[in-house]
C-alpha cells in the first residue's frame, strides 16, 4: 500500500488563501487535506506533526498591521500550546527536524522569513537573515508575473518546472537581505527557488511590472538547504484550473492543461509519497 | 511613565512611502520645494516597562531587524538621512477614542511576551514624517492638513529641526502625548417630558438632539406617553410619563429615514401634466411587486429565497447553494474621513450577508464610487476635501476592508460629476455562499426564541459612530460631529467571522444580525421582533473606554459587531469556543416574547417600551410630486472634421477612461475561483464588462457579476436613467455569458432629499424624479424577469457648506447577480485573433442627449437614450445561446462613449486592428457620422467571431437586430469607413494610450 500523505492547511487571525490551498493539496492527490485553525494547534487538539505537508497560506496575519507577519510571527515565537508549555514555534521545528515539508505563500513566505524558518542556513531555522518589505512602487499590487526556475535549483516542490506564470498579490514582496555575503550565499548553495523574468526575454529583471516590486536579484521564492522548505510571494494554489490564467480566452492556457500552480503541489505529494 | 519606539528603515532601503508622499506633496499641493520625506513609525507604549521589556518589544514586534533600526525614548530623526538633518518634522497620530488598529496589534504583542496590560493601558501608534527642503512653517501646515493627517480623527504636530531636541525632552512634550480617553463621566439617564411641551419646543428638542424627527413624528411621541395604559406598564417599571434619553434616542434611529425608510414608503400624490395618481408606497407598488410577479410567473422555477426581509436577498445558484447579496452606501462618513469612512463601507457590507439567514461564507466585494473630478482646480467651499483626496482616501480604505478580509473585489466603476463634490457616493457591495441547509434547517431562515440569550459578539463598544443612522438622514453642515466617523477593523472582523462560520455549522445559534446603523438598538431590536421582545443588560456591555452613558451604548455604531440568538443550552459551548478562538463575545441579555423593548442598566430598567409601537408606530408619511418635462438647448455644433480626435478625446474621459491603477491595488483572486478578471486581453489591461468567478472550486457552474450606473440621464428624464442602467447591468452580464433566466438585481438609489421644504424648494420635482425612476424599475425587470431581491436608499445626498447647497444627480446602482452554466464558455471583450469577423447587435439611433459625447462638448440635450425592451429581449436570449455554443470570440457592451469607444476598446485590448464600414451599421434616422460613433443607444454590443462561426452565429441571432461590419486585422489600426473614405485612422497604441493616460497616477 501507498504511503498516506497528510496535508495541513493552517488558518486564522487574518489568514485568507486556505481554502484554495487545501484544493490544490486535494488536486494534487494529497490523502487527507486539513484546514486547521491556529487556535486548535494552540489548545493542543491538533499537533502539526501528526502530518507531513505543512501549508502556511497567504493572507494577512493579524492585518499585517506591524508589518507583513510580524505580529504573526511573534505569535508563532511566544505564543505556548496548552498543556504543553512547547511554544508554537517548536512544534514547527520539530515538524522540520522529522522531515516534512512546507510550503509558505505570499504571507506564508514572509511568516517563514521572519520566523526565521527561511533560509535555514546551518540548521538554524529561527535566525531572520531576509526580509520581506514593501513594493517599490510603495502599493499593493495584484497581476500575472512569469517566473523561471533557477535549473540548479535545490527546491523540491519547483521539480521539473521550467517558466510558470502566476499572480502576485501583495504590498509587502521586495525581498531583502541583511547584507551581501547572506544573498551571495543563497544564491551560491542555489536557494533561489524562483525568479521574476521578463516575459518576452526570460530573462531576470529589475523592472517593474515584469518584477512587481523591486526584490534583489529579482527573487520571487527560495527554499532552505534540504530544499524541503519553501516560500514565494507568487500564489501557485491560485492556478489550479485554466480558467484561472488571465489570458485563457485567448488560448493561452489550453483546456487540456491544468492549472501550473498545481505542479508545486504535485511535486510535493510525490516526494512524500517516496519518502515516507 | 509612556515609553517612545521609534522604527525607521536601515539606510539604503527605499522609503516607499516616503516616496510616495513627496510625489503627492509635488503634485498635488505643488509644494515644489519639497525635497526629501522619509518616515518614522511611532509606538508610544503606555506602561512602565523595564528596559528589557522595552528592547524585546523593540526588537520583536515593532521592528524587522533586516531593514530597521530602532531607538527608545530618544528621535530617530537626526539620523535618517545620510549627511545631513531634516528641516521639518511633521508627527500624526490618532485623537483620543479613534480606533488604531496598529496599535491594538502591537498591545496584543506585547501581552504575549509581559501578560496582559491594566486596563486603561495600552500602545499607540503615530507616524513622523520628516522632510527636507526650504519651506515655510506654513507649508508645513498645508501638507499635514491637506495631505497627512485628517483633524477629525487625527492630531498632528509640526516641529522646526531646531526645536525637536527641545521640545522632545520637555515637561509635556508633545511627542509624549498619550491619546487615551480620559475624564469621569457620572453616569446618567436622562428623562425628557414631552407632555407640555409646545410645537415649536418639539421642533427645537428633535433638532439639539439630533433625533431628526419632524413635528407630526414628535407629536406621535408625545401622545404615546399620555395612554394611561401606557402609563401603568411604565409605573410598574419605575419609569413615568418622560421618556428616557434612551428610549428617544432609540426611537429616533427606528424612525429615522435611513432605518424606516420614510420616503419610499410615502403616501405620493404624483402630478404630470397628462394628469394625476395616487402612490400608496413606492416600495410596494414598484419595487416589491415587481419581483413578486417575476416570482409568480416562474412558479416552480423561482429560484428567489428570501427577498426584501433579510440583512441581505438571498437566491438559490444550484442544488447546493444559495448566494446572498448587498450593496450598501456609506457616503457621509467618506466625506467626512474618506479611509475610514470607505473602510468602514466594505467591512459594513460584509456584515449583511454574513448576518443573513443564518449566515453566508463571503466570496465576492464589488465598488462603485462617484467623486468630484480629481483635477479640480477651483476654489472648495470650507470644510469639503479635494476630490483627489477623497479618491485616494476610500480607494485606500477599501483596499484595506477587502484585501485583509480576504474577499475578492471583483467589479466596480468609478464615475466623475462635478455634483459629487459635496458628496461622494461609496456603493460597497458584498456576496456571500451559503450551503442549501445548516444541519436540517434552510441556511436563508432564522428566528430568535424566547429564552435565548442575547450575545454580542466582536468588537468592544466606544462612542464611534453614535448618531450614524440619524447622520446620514441629515445633510452636512460644518459642525457634523466626528464622532460620526469610525474606521473599520477587518481583522477583528476575520477572526469573528472565521468563529462564527464554526459556530454556525455547530448549530450554535438562532438568530444573528449585524450590528451597523443604530447599534444594539437596532440588531436586538429588530431579531427582538422574531422573538416578540428583549431584556438587555447594558451594563453588561464590552467598552473600549470608561465613561459611556447607558444611551450611548445603546446607539453605539462601533464596528466589527454581531448580535445572535444563542439557545441557554448551547450557550457554553458557544462561549468557550469564542474564548478559544480569541473573539470576545458577551451575555447581554435575554430575547423574551413580553412584546416589549426592554433595557436595564445596573438592574434598573431605562427604557421600557412596546416593540410595535418602535417598530410601526411611525407614521405615513404624504408627499406631492410634480412632474415637468425639462427642457434643454438643442447643441449647435459642427459635425467635427478629425473624428479621431474625437474619440481619443472621449476615451480621455473620466468616465471612461482605464481605472486600473485602482483595480491593481485590489486583491480581485483570493480564493483562487476567478474565472473573468476585471482586466482582461492581451496585455491584462483591457475592461471586462463584468466579472465570473466559481466560488464552488469543485464545481464548473459559475457567478456572473455585473452593475448599470448612468446618473447623466438623470439631468434629462430618470425614467429612462433607471431603464438605461439596468439595461447596462443586464447586458453587461450577457456579454459575458449569463443566464439571463437565472439573474437577480440590486437596487442601490442615492437622491438628492425630495421632501419639500425651504431648503429644498424643487422638492416636488426631485421626488417626481424618484416615481419616474421607479416606474422604470418595475417596468424594465418585470420585461426582463429580472427581479430585485434587496436594495437600499438613501436620501439626502445634499452638501450644504456655508450658503452654498450641492445636490447629486439622482443616481441608482442597479447590481446584478447570475448564474453562468459553464464558465468554461465564459467570454472576455479583447479581440482575439486576425481575420475575425465583427458584428455590431442592436439599432443605433441618434440618442445623445447627455452622452458623454455632449457633455465633453458642453451641451446636455433632450434625445436621452431609450430602452426597446423587447428587441434587446429578443437579443440578449439569442446571444446568450450564442455564447453558450462557444460561436463568440468577444463580446463587450456599448455604453460610455458610445460605438466608437466599444471598438476601440475590443481592439486595442486584444492588441489588433480592425476595419469597419460604418454604412453597415443598423441604423435609425442618424443623419452625422459623430452622433453614430457616439450615440449612447442602449442594448447594442460589438461581437468578434470567426469565420468559421459566422453562419452558425448569424443563424441565432437573425432577426435580432445583427450586421457584420468589419473584420479584425493584423495592423494595429482602428479603421473607420464611410462612403469608401476613411473617416478614423487611428493606430491602436495612440488610442490606448489617450485611455491609460488620464488616471495613470
Amino acid at each position: 500500500m501507498k504511503s498516506q500523505v497528510k496535508a495541513i492547511v493552517t488558518t486564522g487571525y487574518g489568514t485568507n488563501c486556505e481554502r484554495e490551498m487545501a484544493h490544490a493539496c486535494r488536486v494534487a492527490g494529497a490523502d487527507q487535506v486539513d484546514i486547521v485553525h491556529l487556535s486548535d494547534i494552540l489548545d493542543g487538539s491538533v499537533r502539526i506533526t501528526d502530518y507531513h505537508f505543512l501549508n502556511l497560506p497567504g493572507g494577512f496575519l493579524d492585518g499585517d498591521n506591524l508589518g507583513a507577519a510580524q505580529a504573526g510571527s511573534h505569535r508563532f515565537r511566544y505564543a505556548r500550546i496548552a498543556g504543553s508549555g512547547q511554544r508554537l514555534m517548536d512544534q514547527l521545528l520539530e515538524f522540520v527536524e522529522k522531515g516534512g515539508l512546507v510550503l509558505g505563500i505570499c504571507n506564508g513566505f514572509q511568516l517563514m522569513v521572519k520566523t526565521g524558518l527561511l533560509p535555514g542556513f546551518d540548521d538554524n531555522y529561527q535566525e531572520r537573515l531576509v526580509s520581506l518589505t514593501w513594493n517599490d512602487t510603495g502599493r499593493f499590487v495584484d497581476r500575472w508575473v512569469t517566473c523561471r526556475v533557477p535549473e540548479e535549483s535545490r527546491c523540491i516542490f519547483t521539480r521539473g518546472m521550467d517558466s510558470v506564470e502566476l499572480p502576485v498579490r501583495h504590498g509587502e514582496g521586495k525581498f531583502v537581505v541583511q547584507d551581501q555575503a547572506i544573498l551571495d550565499r543563497i544564491e551560491q548553495e542555489n536557494l533561489v527557488a524562483l525568479r521574476y523574468v521578463d516575459p518576452d526575454t526570460g530573462e531576470p529583471s529589475a523592472e517593474y511590472p515584469a518584477n512587481p516590486n523591486g526584490s534583489v536579484n529579482a527573487i520571487a521564492g527560495i527554499c532552505d538547504p534540504t530544499g524541503r522548505l519553501m516560500g514565494l510571494m507568487p500564489h501557485p494554489e491560485a492556478f489550479h484550473h485554466f480558467t484561472n490564467h488571465p489570458r485563457w480566452t485567448r488560448g493561452d492556457c489550453s483546456r487540456n492543461e491544468e492549472g501550473a500552480g498545481l505542479k508545486m503541489f504535485r511535486n510535493a505529494v510525490e516526494y512524500l509519497r517516496e519518502h515516507l | 511613565m509612556a515609553h517612545r519606539i521609534e522604527v525607521a528603515l536601515k539606510p539604503g532601503f527605499l522609503d516607499a512611502h516616503g516616496e510616495k508622499v513627496l510625489k503627492q506633496a509635488r503634485e498635488d499641493l505643488h509644494l515644489n520645494n519639497i525635497q526629501a520625506v522619509r518616515t518614522i513609525k511611532v509606538f508610544l507604549v503606555d506602561s512602565d516597562l523595564d528596559d528589557k521589556s522595552l528592547i524585546a518589544m523593540a526588537t520583536g514586534p515593532c521592528s524587522d531587524p533586516v531593514i530597521q533600526h530602532y531607538s527608545i525614548d530618544a528621535p530617530m530623526a537626526p539620523q535618517l538621512f545620510d549627511s545631513s538633518a531634516p528641516d521639518w518634522i511633521i508627527e500624526v497620530g490618532y485623537r483620543p477614542g479613534v480606533t488604531d488598529n496598529e496599535g491594538k496589534v502591537a498591545r496584543e504583542a506585547l501581552e504575549l511576551m509581559i501578560g496582559e496590560l491594566p486596563s486603561g493601558r495600552g500602545v499607540y501608534t503615530a507616524v513622523q514624517y520628516c522632510i527636507q527642503g526650504p519651506l515655510s512653517r506654513e507649508e508645513m501646515e498645508e501638507l499635514a492638513t491637506g495631505l497627512l493627517c485628517n483633524d477629525l480623527i487625527q492630531r498632528h504636530i509640526v516641529v522646526s529641526f531646531q526645536d525637536l531636541n527641545s521640545l522632545y525632552h520637555q515637561e509635556g512634550s508633545p511627542f509624549y502625548f498619550v491619546p487615551r480617553v480620559t475624564g469621569t463621566t457620572e453616569i446618567v439617564v436622562e428623562q425628557i417630558d414631552l407632555s407640555e411641551m409646545t410645537d415649536q419646543e418639539l421642533i427645537e428638542l428633535s433638532k439639539n438632539r439630533v433625533l431628526v424627527l419632524n413635528l407630526q413624528e414628535m407629536k406621535i411621541l408625545q401622545k404615546h406617553l399620555q395612554d394611561p395604559s401606557v402609563l401603568e406598564e411604565r409605573k410598574k417599571m419605575g419609569l413615568g410619563r418622560a421618556y428616557t434619553d434612551l428610549e428617544l434616542e432609540a426611537l429616533a434611529q427606528t424612525w429615522s429615514e435611513h432605518c424606516k425608510h420614510k420616503i419610499f414608503n410615502a403616501k405620493i400624490t404624483y402630478r404630470t401634466p397628462d394628469g394625476e395618481e395616487q402612490i400608496d408606497s413606492l416600495f410596494d407598488t414598484y419595487i416589491r411587486r415587481g419581483t413578486q410577479e417575476i416570482r409568480r410567473k416562474r412558479g416552480e422555477q423561482d429560484w428567489c429565497l428570501s427577498v426584501f426581509k433579510d440583512n441581505a436577498g438571498v437566491i438559490s445558484l444550484n442544488e447546493k447553494w444559495n448566494v446572498a447579496f448587498k450593496v450598501e452606501t456609506h457616503n457621509s462618513p467618506s466625506a467626512l474621513d474618506p479611509y475610514g469612512g470607505a473602510l468602514t463601507g466594505i467591512v459594513g457590507v460584509n456584515r449583511d450577508p454574513f448576518g443573513t439567514g443564518l449566515g453566508a461564507r463571503l466570496v465576492f466585494n464589488t465598488d462603485v464610487f462617484c467623486f468630484g473630478p480629481p483635477d479640480w482646480d477651483q476654489p472648495l467651499p470650507k470644510g469639503l476635501l479635494h476630490p483627489k483626496r477623497i479618491f485616494e482616501g476610500v480607494r485606500e480604505g477599501v483596499e484595506h476592508g477587502g484585501n485583509q478580509s480576504g474577499i475578492p473585489t471583483v467589479n466596480g466603476s468609478i464615475l466623475f460629476d462635478e455634483r459629487y463634490l459635496g458628496k461622494p457616493l461609496v456603493f460597497c457591495g458584498t456576496g456571500g455562499l451559503m450551503p442549501k441547509k445548516i444541519g436540517d434547517r434552510p441556511s436563508h431562515e432564522k428566528k430568535a426564541q424566547p429564552g435565548d440569550a442575547i450575545v454580542m459578539c466582536g468588537g468592544r463598544i466606544g462612542k464611534d459612530g453614535i448618531h450614524g443612522a440619524t447622520f446620514s438622514s441629515e445633510e452636512l453642515h460644518e459642525g457634523s460631529p466626528a464622532t460620526a466617523v469610525q474606521i473599520g477593523d477587518p481583522i477583528t472582523q476575520k477572526k469573528m467571522f472565521d468563529f462564527l462560520l464554526r459556530a454556525r455549522d455547530l448549530g450554535l445559534y438562532n438568530s444573528i444580525t449585524d450590528n451597523g446603523a443604530g447599534g444594539l438598538s437596532s440588531s436586538v431590536g429588530e431579531m427582538a421582533e422574531e422573538s416578540g421582545g428583549f431584556e438587555l443588560h447594558l451594563d453588561r456591555a464590552p467598552l473600549k473606554y470608561p465613561g459611556l452613558q447607558p444611551w450611548e451604548i445603546l446607539v453605539s455604531e462601533a464596528q466589527e459587531r454581531m448580535t445572535l440568538a444563542v439557545p441557554q443550552e448551547k450557550l457554553d459551548q458557544f462561549l468557550a469556543l469564542s474564548k478559544k478562538m480569541d473573539v470576545e463575545s458577551t451575555v447581554l441579555g435575554t430575547f423574551t416574547d413580553s412584546g416589549k423593548f426592554h433595557c436595564l442598566y445596573n438592574g434598573r430598567t431605562v427604557a421600557y417600551l412596546d416593540l410595535d409601537f418602535v417598530h410601526n408606530g411611525v407614521p405615513q408619511m404624504e408627499l406631492t410630486a410634480i412632474w415637468e418635462e425639462p427642457v434643454h438647448p438643442e447643441p449647435d455644433m459642427p459635425e467635427p472634421e478629425d473624428l479621431g480626435r474625437e474619440l481619443k478625446k472621449l476615451l480621455s474621459r473620466f468616465n471612461i477612461c482605464s481605472k486600473e491603477y485602482v483595480v491593481r491595488q485590489y486583491d480581485h483572486e483570493v480564493q483562487g475561483g476567478s474565472v473573468i478578471k476585471p482586466l482582461t486581453g492581451l496585455m491584462d489591461d483591457g475592461p471586462s464588462d463584468a466579472a465570473v468567478i466559481r466560488p464552488d472550486l469543485e464545481r464548473l457552474d459559475g457567478l456572473v457579476v455585473s452593475h448599470g450606473i448612468i446618473p447623466r440621464y438623470s439631468d434629462i428624464d430618470t425614467y429612462h436613467m433607471t431603464m438605461c442602467a439596468v439595461d447596462e447591468a443586464v447586458r453587461n452580464a450577457i456579454c459575458v455569458g449569463a443566464s439571463l433566466d437565472h439573474m437577480a438585481g440590486l437596487d442601490n438609489f442615492c437622491w438628492c432629499d425630495p421632501v419639500q421644504s425651504e431648503k429644498t424648494p424643487d422638492g416636488h420635482y426631485k421626488l417626481a424624479q424618484l416615481v419616474r425612476a421607479n416606474k422604470a424599475l418595475y417596468e424594465i425587470c418585470t420585461a426582463y424577469g429580472v427581479p430585485c431581491i434587496s436594495g437600499k436608499d438613501s436620501m439626502k445626498n445634499d452638501a450644504k457648506i456655508g450658503s452654498v447647497k450641492i445636490s447629486i444627480p439622482p443616481t441608482l446602482l442597479f447590481s446584478v447577480i447570475a448564474r453562468i452554466r459553464n464558465v468554461e464558455q465564459a467570454v472576455t471583450m479583447d479581440a482575439k485573433e486576425p481575420g475575425h469577423a465583427v458584428y455590431i447587435l442592436g439599432i443605433t439611433r441618434p440618442e445623445m442627449g447627455a452622452s458623454e459625447y455632449f457633455v465633453m462638448n458642453g451641451f446636455i440635450g433632450n434625445t436621452v437614450p431609450m430602452v426597446d425592451i423587447e428587441s434587446a429581449l429578443a437579443r440578449y436570449h439569442a446571444l446568450e445561446q450564442a455564447i453558450s455554443k462557444g460561436l463568440v470570440a468577444s463580446c463587450h457592451d456599448c455604453s460610455d462613449g458610445g460605438m466608437a469607444v466599444a471598438l476601440a476598446e475590443t481592439a486595442f485590448s486584444g492588441g489588433l486592428g480592425m476595419e469597419i464600414d460604418l454604412d453597415s451599421v443598423l441604423q435609425d434616422q442618424v443623419e452625422r457620422l459623430d452622433h453614430l460613433l457616439f450615440s449612447e443607444s442602449q442594448s447594442r454590443f460589438i461581437v468578434t467571431v470567426p469565420e468559421s462561426d459566422c453562419t452558425a452565429f448569424e443563424d441565432i441571432m437573425a432577426d435580432t437586430g445583427i450586421a457584420r461590419i468589419g473584420t479584425v486585422t493584423h495592423e494595429p489600426t482602428l479603421r473607420l469607413s464611410s462612403r469608401g473614405a476613411f473617416v478614423v485612422d487611428e493606430a491602436i497604441t495612440d488610442l490606448k494610450a489617450a485611455w491609460k493616460q488620464p488616471l495613470d497616477w
